[in-house]
């Protein structure tokens, strides 16, 4: 068989081959775009920005959320920022640092061309942030506002507040908004995909469920764009909305999509401590906390013993009896080096005993020498609103004592293969945003996931996509009809059939959690050989159980809760094992993904470029088959291949 | 804790509702309301509780089902009115943020859906809030296209302005604001977006079109009138002023003047 992984990378020098490729790309004049339809899913930061860039573009779109509206898609929640290299600050940064930085926070993972673009296109985010009415942070004299964050050297970050996503979100749902009246974009909210469809080898549309009514429904397209996100979920606990999932990743998976990379999950630094076994969403803090504030533990367990007995309060420990583990292992970028090294410190501490709540699992942010330093009112405008939202949490003031934070699944680099016009294996498929693999690496940096998801959304795909449909506007319009759209329909309500039979006794979510259980254990911060193979066998194991034993009360034709988790399940045992072999595979360890054989003696993490400079994407081979593995070989002839080094 | 829950129940939008009351215990003081739900489910799935069984005699309607995604205050999606408030008896919160430790141990609960002629029932505590979406596609937003941006600092916004034009724009559209309001109005929802982009120099090319076409779209779709009870910044999670009707009222007849 033809290799599939022809990564479509220009030649010629780095920062020549975005423009290059531009002009190779052939175009699509107005009057055959408006005969040519796409289908886009999700309304995050990624397919919003596409749909409405798409619409604007002259194409018809159909775009699907499975939320109430558009609006509600889990990009709303970024906090921090956006990054863009505008060097606004003087502070001597460009397309390359950004480009350089976000490289080397990958642990050398990623590919060059795709991550020099992505820098090269951030600066012209911004400005169309601006100009939809983002309100940015502004200094006095009415000029954008910069903050920093882990992992680099300059202030490059944009921010509103403790609410970036949210309003680079409305900002991409307004001029969706735009579209849909004026009727290029037609929005199906409450729709969930439940499967691809394809026709000769093309995608050429998707099967939905009508979340409302419970009917399926076919949809016919030219292409079909992801934007769903990750698939951080499978965790059960984690920072990712309670209805993100990977379950489209996975029908397009199962459809022939190679899935590149499962095994690097993010797990972020700054999450709220998990405080007892009814819990099913973990909390994040922000990173930009970091700019400020400082991580510690005591240095003496008997103050660690005492804090867990509520016997003294961290603000007694004097100065000296303090930790600050980061400042003191990576000096020159202290408590700012990138989320998998500040997670793995914070797990080193804990494990060897320096935990500071009654589980032994969290660690101390503190502000007090930044609220002595700026003052009380500078502190309140960077972080008042995210100091609120801890203490309505814990009913604790961060004001007063420092708050506690521990790691917690975040964000996954993994997803499905893209060549470099983020069209993945199948043709006519693309994937963007967090769905795709392709600008993180091992290691996502801080306020990079909205720079990648708007750039793929508003410069790139819009105008990759245009290559592919150059050659469809002579095509009738996707009959679905055709044998591919019933047999696909006829595939989907099997599986919701089978599922409303089992008619056991135990909850999806009671299984989920078991899943996750599986998941942190053993495909969590730090991985081996032997408790992958066991994750492997647990995670067939609890699906057989699912199978045995899983309630989904109700019907398929109403609004039904209980079936949407379990399909969604289902989905994620898929992904848990096909993560768990991943990281059996990669036996080095590398940004996010930790192996617990491969360190160096004072405990960092030892890649193998020897072995390992490769993209493992995986292909599907039916139910119950082990996956291929196909590798794409990974070349650096721009930039020197290196050890991250943070600590000078 | 333990509590009494007093639910809402309705099948459909066409069905008639009704209350259930169930009871819970073992709730931890620092789950949240939404969590104390996902625990009820739990409790009335492996009570085997199924709507299938209902016609059969089973007491019970089955789970519960409620808007609810981010868990972080920030998506909107959670809605409920509890104990006769929106988003419950904890200030300047959304109901995913909304912890036990507020409730006595042994409380009932009264637990309702947002209510409003333009935001229908689609199931137990689970309502229709498209409305919302059609008033912004009316005029909400700022027509550039993407590629037609200027440099982001060729804008210049003043410190305070651009703040204040955050406080509106961090409505995150859950209608606490509608439901709570005695006449249904969306005013500080439709206000929150104007004042918005009126406050930035890139809204005020569109800022007429924009006030007209969205208060049309607002009374098209069957919400209230504002009377100024200020009952709407009272619930709003993100604690949105009514200054911004104001400024809404402002745009809104400078634009009939010019007309």
């Amino acid at each position: 068989m033809a290799d599939k992984l022809i990564s479509k990378i220009p030649d010629g020098p780095l920062a020549e081959k975005w423009t290059k490729r531009k002009s190779e790309l052939h175009l699509v004049s107005p009057n055959n775009k408006r005969k040519l339809e796409i289908i886009v899913v999700g309304t995050g930061l990624g397919g919003a920005s596409a749909a409405a860039s798409l619409g604007e573009l002259g194409y018809n779109v159909k775009i699907f959320c499975i939320s109430d509206t558009p609006r509600r898609a889990h990009s709303i929640a970024a906090q921090g920022g956006i990054n863009a290299a505008k060097n606004y600050q003087n502070d001597n940064d460009s397309i390359y640092r950004l480009f350089y930085d976000t490289i080397k926070g990958g642990d050398y993972r990623s590919r060059e061309a795709n991550v020099y673009r992505l820098a090269e296109v951030s600066a012209s985010i911004i400005d169309q942030c601006v100009a939809q009415g983002v309100p940015f942070a502004r200094e006095y004299g009415g000029y954008l506002a910069n903050r920093s964050f882990g992992g680099v050297q300059v202030s490059r970050t944009f921010y509103a507040r403790g609410q970036t996503g949210q309003q680079l979100l409305l900002g991409a749902y307004a001029s969706l908004n735009k579209e849909i009246a004026a009727g290029t974009v037609k929005a199906y909210p409450r729709h969930e995909m439940l499967d691809l469809v394809i026709i000769d080898g093309q995608a050429k549309g998707i099967i939905a469920r009508n979340l409302v009514t419970g009917q399926l429904e076919r949809f016919g397209a030219h292409a079909v764009v992801i934007a769903t996100g990750g698939y951080g979920n499978t965790y059960f606990l984690s920072t990712n909305a309670m209805n993100s999932n990977g379950s489209a990743a996975v029908q397009c998976f199962k459809k022939g999509a190679y899935f590149a990379n499962p095994c690097f999950a993010q797990i972020h630094p700054t999450c709220i401590p998990v405080h007892g076994d009814q819990q099913c969403k973990l909390t994040l803090m922000s990173e930009s906390l970091r700019n400020d504030g400082r991580i510690w533990v005591p240095k003496k367990k008997e103050d660690v013993e005492k804090l867990r007995k509520h016997e003294i309060k961290a603000s007694q420990i004097p100065e000296e009896d303090r930790d600050y583990y980061l400042e003191r292992r990576y000096p020159a970028f202290g408590n700012l080096v990138p989320r998998d090294v500040a997670s793995r410190a914070a797990k080193e501490r804990c494990d060897a005993g320096f935990g500071v709540n009654e589980t032994g699992k969290a660690v101390f942010l503190d502000f007090s020498d930044a609220i002595n330093r700026l003052g009380h009112q500078r502190v309140a405008e960077r972080y008042g609103n995210l100091f609120d939202m801890y203490e309505k949490i814990t009913a604790s003031s961060p004001w007063k004592e420092p708050m506690m934070i521990y790691p917690a699944i975040h964000y996954t680099m993994g997803g499905i293969w893209v060549d470099y016009d983020l069209q993945t294996t199948i043709p006519g498929l693309y994937a963007i945003g967090e769905a795709n693999f392709s600008d993180h690496g091992g290691n996502r940096l801080g306020a990079s996931a909205l720079m990648q998801g708007l750039a793929d959304g508003y410069f790139i795909l819009p105008v990759t996509i245009n290559d592919y449909l150059s050659k469809k506007f002579a095509e009738p319009k996707t009959d679905i009809n055709a044998k591919e759209f019933v047999m696909a329909e006829k595939a989907v309500q099997a599986r919701i059939d089978r599922l409303f039979s089992i008619n056991g006794t135990e909850p999806v979510d009671a299984i989920h959690k078991a899943l996750g259980q599986i998941m942190w254990e053993y495909v969590g911060m730090a991985r081996d050989e032997k408790g992958l193979k066991t994750a492997i066998t647990e995670i067939r194991a609890l699906k057989e159980k699912f199978y045995k034993n899983v309630k989904v009360p109700g019907t398929q034709y109403e609004f039904n809760q209980e079936l949407e988790k379990a399909l969604r399940l289902e989905d994620f045992f898929e992904i848990g094992e096909l993560m768990a072999r991943d990281a059996l595979n990669r036996s080095e360890s590398c940004g996010g993904h930790f192996r617990v054989e491969s360190q160096t003696e004072e405990g960092e993490a030892k890649r193998d470029d020897a072995n390992f400079m490769y993209v493992a994407a995986w292909e599907y081979k039916g139910e119950g088959q082990e996956p291929e593995l196909h590798k794409e070989k990974l070349n650096y002839e721009f930039i020197e291949v290196k050890t991250r080094n943070y600590k000078d | 804790m333990e509590f009494n829950l007093k639910i809402w129940r309705q099948k459909n939008a066409k069905a008639k509702g009704h209350f259930e009351t169930y009871h819970i215990s073992g709730i931890e003081e620092d789950a949240s309301f939404l969590e104390m739900l996902d625990i009820l489910n739990e409790q009335l799935i492996r009570e085997g509780n199924d709507p299938v069984a209902v016609e059969r005699g089973c007491q019970s309607s089955g789970p519960v089902s409620f808007d609810h995604d981010c868990r972080e205050g920030i998506c909107g999606a959670c809605s409920l009115y509890i104990d006769g408030r929106a988003h419950g008896p904890d200030d300047h919160v959304t109901t995913c943020q909304l912890f036990m430790r507020h409730f006595k141990d042994g409380a009932t609960i009264t637990v309702e859906p947002f209510r409003s002629a333009a935001f229908p029932v689609i199931k137990d505590l689970v309502v229709d809030r498209s409305a919302f979406d059609k008033i912004l596609q009316a005029g909400g937003f700022i027509s550039v296209r993407t590629g037609a941006a200027q440099d982001a600092n060729n804008i210049l916004i003043p410190h305070d302005r651009a703040e204040e034009s955050m406080d509106a724009a961090a409505c995150v559209g859950c209608g606490a604001c509608v439901a709570t309001c005695k006449n249904g109005s969306a005013m500080l929802f439709v206000a929150a977006r104007v004042s918005s982009l009126a406050l930035l120099p890139q809204g005020r090319p569109e800022a007429k079109r924009r006030a007209k076409a969205m208060v049309a779209k607002m009374d098209e779709l069957g919400f209230g009138n504002c009377t100024n009870t200020r009952a709407c910044e009272m619930e709003c999670p993100k604690g949105i002023s009514v200054a911004h009707i104001a400024r809404l009222n402002r745009e809104f007849l400078k634009a009939k003047f010019s007309d």
